[in-house]
């Protein structure tokens, strides 16, 4: 018994002036600037995600936790039972009601990016071309939302745009309509939400891509004769394309899983899988259904975003 | 300081302090949103010492997630009964010992008996409080679309050219596809608690042909859309639509609602007080319970949240206003026409909520 330890602590002991040489040849310092982002998303993010697909591969039972374990054991008999239930996958493809959820929140997603990127970038262009003095006054008036909670401020685009809202009786009054305009529960209503909330996030990317720009490379296209309007798209726009990406990315993604605005503002007829989700935990009971859902969502989002970061990544080398 | 004080004081501060910490009792009671007299909590502290950590839900499904992920810490909870039902299924409860409760002979046996339906011999729930689900109607805007048809009828709702008329003014129904399917299928005529596939699909295809004039399914902003004249029809609880009443008459906007239980029937819950198998504060648990069973603790209850009580100890401490509202405390032969709804199987619950999809996003 005592050999036994004894062993096991030299060998432990060993494994251990391996890993410290690494660490010295690794650098403690940049280890430890890395470890602690690291062990965040670890604990915060990668450990979540396993337990969600844990769950997607169990099936439903009326018992607390509400599904079965994927291990059960029995030391006696000497027998481990691994169960791995991929049916709640199949069933997504099963039934099209699911592919039309996630098609659809990718549709009011990408509809409101663009429109984000839109309004957005006039916005982030006169930041970035205005006075230093004032510059900050306007990144700070971006930010100034923030201080207000986000479900405050949903539920003050309910007052503006509900039947009798603000927008509706400034129209009525003025005399431009005399019916009001249903605008509250509508997709209408949907995208408004979006790309209010979101906006910050795409201005900031671009104002930061923006601002670094060099202005004599404009001069420069200007004195060999293009017009403006060509050297935005030749020169500008190219430059703020990590810029524009970004935003994109901070608004596309957080807008397909959206599950508070198009509760509050959208109609019952807005189909996202935000919705689909709360569903099949809430209605259906079915947190092993919720949780394939859940992991389906992330794989739409993740493939795209690496197959962008790896084209990218081609163009550097290039 | 002379030192020998200093030490009695110090002596007496720990006695003191221990004496604290052994009264110092407590009971985490969660229960749903603007759903007590806040007196009630306040009084039971006074009188047996126990503090109340008190913490609300507005869903019945946010009160079974928690339960079902275990170790909430909860002593008591308030689910309604086709919920307790599965749940009592899943092993959350413990048996209630009614020896404990020297005040359960107050509640009326006829709703004890009908409770019977979600739980076996009410071996894990006490009563605490029962509603219709019913019309809210703004009074003068439905009298204006519709003029003097009577509006205690299911038709406003499930008849397409009834419902047409009132579209522009609004027609709310709440997100819940248990309870609205269930009513549909009472209104055609069908066992509310079928889980036949045709069945529900009948149900469907009345919500789906009426469904163009409906502007939102919704559970909790219907309040104060119909109090704001922002919706004129609302399916909803009863205890709601009459707080929207209350609302708007305080507003003074001219708003005037109205709660009608419609002559088709309509289902009854029972909002249930029940002690989870794993409660940390058994014993305070019950004396909360039993408090709550106390005639003028239940009278205070309903006369506060407008919802009725199965009581008889709380009924000559009624407001009048709340004892002579058909819409809280109805006629018996009201009453004979109520259906409660059971607990469906997860089979059937995957295939309501589908159905509920497709009637609220039309595909």
């Amino acid at each position: 018994m005592s050999t036994q330890t004894g062993s096991a602590w030299v060998e432990g002991s060993g494994s251990r002036l391996a890993k410290y040489n690494i660490f010295k040849r690794l650098n403690w310092g940049r280890f430890s600037v890395i470890a602690v982002p690291m062990l965040w998303l670890a604990v915060f993010f990668f450990i979540p995600f396993l337990v969600v697909f844990k769950i997607s591969l169990s099936e439903t039972a009326i018992a607390v936790p509400p599904y079965t374990a994927l291990l059960d054991w029995n030391l006696d008999e000497a027998f481990i039972n691994l169960k791995l239930n991929l049916g709640n996958y199949l069933f997504l493809f099963e039934d099209s009601f699911y592919i039309d959820a996630y098609l659809s929140s990718i549709k009011i997603a990408a509809i409101s990016t663009v429109l984000t990127l839109l309004i957005a970038f006039p916005i982030a262009y006169m930041i970035a071309r205005s006075k230093p003095t004032t510059r900050a006054l306007l990144l700070s008036l971006v930010i100034l939302p923030f201080w207000t909670s986000f479900l405050l401020r949903v539920y003050a685009w309910m007052g503006f745009l509900k039947k009798n809202g603000l927008i509706n009786e400034f129209l009525l009054s003025t005399g431009i309509i005399d019916q009001p305009l249903i605008m509250l529960q509508t997709d209408f209503a949907v995208y408004v939400g979006i790309v209010y909330t979101y906006l910050p996030f795409m201005v900031l990317p671009l104002y930061s891509a923006l601002e670094k720009m060099d202005l004599t490379l404009l001069e420069a296209a200007e004195d060999l004769g293009s017009r403006p309007a060509t050297s935005f798209f030749l020169i500008t726009v190219p430059m703020a394309m990590p810029g524009i990406i970004a935003g994109c990315m901070l608004v596309f993604i957080p807008a397909v899983g959206e599950f508070v605005i198009p509760a509050l503002l959208g109609g019952s007829d807005t189909l996202m899988i935000g919705r689909v989700l709360w569903d099949e935990f809430f209605l259906n009971r079915d947190w092993p259904m919720a949780s394939a859902v859940a992991v389906v969502m992330l794989i739409v989002l993740v493939l795209p975003i690496m197959m962008i970061r790896n084209s990218q990544g081609k163009e550097e080398a290039v | 300081m002379n030192p020998k004080k200093l030490g009695l004081a110090v002596v007496l501060a720990a006695s003191v302090s221990t004496t604290v910490m052994a009264e110092e009792q407590v009971v985490n009671f969660y229960n749903w949103s603007d759903y007590i007299s806040p007196e009630i909590l306040e009084n039971f502290t006074k009188d047996t010492g126990i503090k109340v950590n008190y913490d609300v839900y507005d869903s019945n499904e946010v009160l079974e997630a928690k339960l079902m992920s275990g170790g909430t810490g909860y002593d008591v909870v308030v689910p309604t009964g086709s919920f307790l039902e599965r749940q009592v299924q899943a092993g959350i409860y413990s048996e209630i010992d009614h020896s404990k409760l020297s005040n359960y002979g107050n509640l009326d046996p006829v709703m004890i008996e009908k409770i019977t339906r979600h739980d076996a011999g009410n071996k894990h729930n006490v009563p605490y409080a029962w509603g219709t689900i019913g019309i809210g109607y703004n009074i003068d805007m439905v009298k204006e679309r519709l003029g003097d048809m009577p509006v205690d009828t299911l038709d406003l709702v499930f008849k397409p050219e009834v419902a047409a008329k009132l579209k522009d003014c609004g027609i709310t129904l709440l997100d819940s596809p248990a309870e609205i399917v269930s009513i549909a299928l009472n209104y055609l005529g069908l066992d509310p608690n079928s889980e036949n596939k045709a069945d529900l699909k009948k149900a469907e295809t009345l919500l789906k042909s009426v469904r163009e004039n409906y502007r939102k399914f919704d559970s909790s902003a219907y309040i104060s859309d119909l109090a704001n004249g922002d919706s004129c029809v609302a399916v909803g609880y009863n205890g709601d639509v009459l707080q929207a009443q209350g609302r708007a008459e305080e507003a003074g906007q001219g708003v005037n609602i109205g709660y009608a239980i419609p002559k088709e029937g309509t289902m009854v819950w029972f909002d249930l007080l029940a002690i989870p198998a794993d409660a940390p504060h058994k014993d305070a648990a019950y004396k909360l319970v039993d408090y709550i069973l106390r005639g003028d603790s239940a009278a205070s209850i309903s006369n506060y949240a407008y919802y009725a009580v199965a009581n008889k100890a709380a009924e000559p401490m009624l407001l009048e206003e709340v004892s002579n509202n058909p819409g809280i405390y109805p006629s018996d032969e009201v009453k004979a026409n109520l259906f409660t709804q059971n607990a469906h199987t997860a089979k059937f619950d995957r295939l309501l909520t589908r159905a509920w999809t497709g009637i609220k996003t039309g595909r």
